[in-house]
């Protein structure tokens, strides 16, 4: 009965279809006169990466707009976060875009850290190097099997997630969990590493590039994943600044724009990498470019797991007004248990200031505004995330391609809606 | 039993069309190609290399519900979201069935607020919860194992 109930209930929620008028100046006059077709694309279909609509308007099988429709997994984090102190926000951010919740957490934590003045020592900033850098290559490799099946090619997803289950491994050997870890926190990251990580991600590292050879052994050279990729979604590079793109979706117009270089954070400017570009700016030069982040990124995980190995020391801050103490230090200082029960209740007062901080997520630039009030809990904690901003460019990425083309230019830009939507 | 004595060893096994039909049912359901957010990932990843589904004879997920017989709510449901799930799952012909993957689906989760439906069985009949932030493909194999068992429980008086 209740269930019945809850359906009718439903049947009246089921308004927001619309009628074609609302859909005045935001369709083409001919949409009104039935010459070109609207087609609704999403929430559920496979292709969309999660719960997005599109409204597509087609001339013939020629997308001539699309308008994105999205909110399906507006979670109400940002406003969840106004009531949590500053470490208990931490866990909601990892579950935003959560193909890297690592970069969430690094994102929230250097917000933090910038509006309280906190150092992270020098080991913690190598862990953190480390795990952003899996994070990205975990990442990469759910978009490599995922946006290759939407073109077709089955196989890639399972090799990408079998190399997956080894980088969500390390997680759960670090933070206990795979996916949503809470691992890097304000101050530093949450424990050290345990002894049997050294080698585990260095059996990665040396068995990981002959794996990127396989999955470009599958793509690069294929005739029909060519013939997908290639000379479709262009977007040029001054559009792609224009709708504020980051991240490989930029570097694909041939922008050279990646804030571990331009902005450098967590020490990422002592590290040697190259930051790939695209020339086209289509499809398959944003393919290109995240297969040679990985690349890069291994080179970026050697230097930091050499370092890892010389480098001693705390791996959070000793600031304990801030940062929790050990838990060896709790059975010896009253001090320190004061400051555990202090910070694990009541937290700390952050000052009434507006901060802002941006790091390179793998889909790009993932900025965090916090406001403090003075008190424990922030005022307004505002996520800019690259997802958004890449669901708002696909109008001009996807006007005058096919429809088939649509699937690979969602693919291509790599979103996520638990990023877009918060 | 009576008719199997009689027959010896001839390759006869006798069974009932109840026992018969809830093994095939569990031999190979067809989950709909659905997620909604961090569960989805880990329901990939059940499908895929380490953890392979199809040992349970579900590798074929179907995109459309008319040809699915298990929705797994994956994922957080917001308020927007849920008239879709529902008319998802009027449209998924019967015999149904539907787990409710990680704790957002089965009560809310981490997320108490105005924007998130506090449990997925507020609108659909759930058969299977499983704990879990988001649980582990070990946890949803489980989790699809104990339907299994459930199914074969089954009986003809129930079937409509």
């Amino acid at each position: 009965m209740a269930v019945a109930a809850q359906a009718r209930s439903i049947e009246e929620q089921r308004k927001w279809e619309g009628s074609l008028d609302e859909l005045r100046g935001l369709v083409s006059e001919r949409a009104m006169t039935g010459e070109t077709m609207l087609l609704n694309m999403g929430p559920h279909h496979p292709s969309t990466h999660g719960v997005l609509r599109l409204l597509l308007e087609l001339d013939g099988e020629e997308i001539v707009t699309c308008l994105p429709d999205i909110g399906f997994l507006h979670t109400g984090i940002e406003k969840s976060l106004e009531d949590k102190s500053y470490e208990k926000a931490l866990p909601l951010t990892d579950r935003m875009d959560y193909l890297s919740p690592m970069s969430n957490n690094m994102a929230y934590s250097c917000a933090v850290e910038k509006l309280l003045d906190l150092d992270v020592p020098e080991r913690g900033q190598i862990i953190r190097v480390i795990c952003l850098e899996l994070a990205r290559c975990a990442s990469h490799l759910v978009w490599l099997g995922t946006h290759a099946i939407d073109m077709g090619a089955m196989s890639v997803l399972l090799y990408a997630f079998r190399e997956r289950e080894r980088v969500l491994g390390m997680f759960e050997m670090l933070s206990g969990q795979r996916m949503m870890s809470s691992y890097i926190r304000p101050g530093g990251v949450w424990r050290d590493v345990p002894a049997e990580f050294l080698p585990t991600i260095k059996q990665f590292l040396k068995d990981f590039p002959a794996k990127v050879d396989d999955y470009e052994a599958l793509l690069t050279q294929n005739p029909i994943w060519k013939d997908r990729a290639q000379g479709v979604g262009v977007v040029e590079p001054d559009v792609a600044l224009a709708h504020g793109m980051t991240g490989p979706a930029l570097r694909g117009s041939g922008v050279n724009w990646d804030l571990r270089k331009a902005q450098p954070y967590s020490g990422y400017e002592t590290y040697d990498f190259n930051v790939p570009l695209g020339e086209h700016g289509d499809v398959y030069d944003r393919y290109l470019i995240r297969i040679q982040e990985f690349r890069e990124s291994m080179k970026i995980l050697n230097q930091a797991v050499a370092r890892l190995e010389t480098v001693k020391g705390p791996y959070r801050s000793e600031n304990r007004k801030y940062v929790p103490p050990l838990r060896s230090e709790l059975g010896q200082s009253m001090e320190a248990v004061i400051h555990h029960f202090k910070l694990w209740t009541y937290g700390y007062d952050a000052p009434d200031d507006e901060i802002y901080s941006a790091i390179e997520s793998p889909r790009g630039e993932i900025g965090c505004y916090i406001h403090g009030t003075g008190a424990n809990k922030p005022r307004r904690v505002h996520f800019k995330t690259p997802s958004f901003i890449h669901i708002s460019a696909l109008p001009v990425m996807s006007s005058g391609y096919l429809l088939a083309d649509m699937v690979a230019i969602i693919g291509s830009v790599d979103i996520v809606l638990g990023d877009c939507d918060r | 039993m009576g008719v199997s004595s009689k027959l010896g060893n001839l390759g006869v096994v006798t069974t009932t069309v109840e026992q018969a039909v809830n093994w095939a049912r569990t031999g190979a359901m067809w989950p709909l190609l659905f997620g909604l957010a961090c569960c989805a990932i880990e329901y990939m990843s059940s499908q895929a290399s380490s953890y392979d589904l199809s040992r349970f004879g579900m590798e074929l997920n179907r995109a459309t519900p008319r040809q699915a017989d298990l929705l797994i709510v994956s994922g957080r449901l917001t308020r927007k979201m849920a008239p879709v799930v529902r008319q998802l799952y009027d449209q998924m012909a019967e015999p149904k069935w539907v787990i409710s993957m990680g704790d957002c689906a089965s009560c809310g989760g981490v997320y108490n607020n105005y924007a998130i439906v506090q449990g997925v069985d507020e609108i659909i009949p759930v058969d299977v919860y499983i704990a879990g932030c988001p649980p582990r493909p070990e946890q949803l194999l489980h989790g699809i194992l104990t339907l299994h068992e459930k199914v074969k429980s089954e009986r003809v008086a129930d079937w409509a």
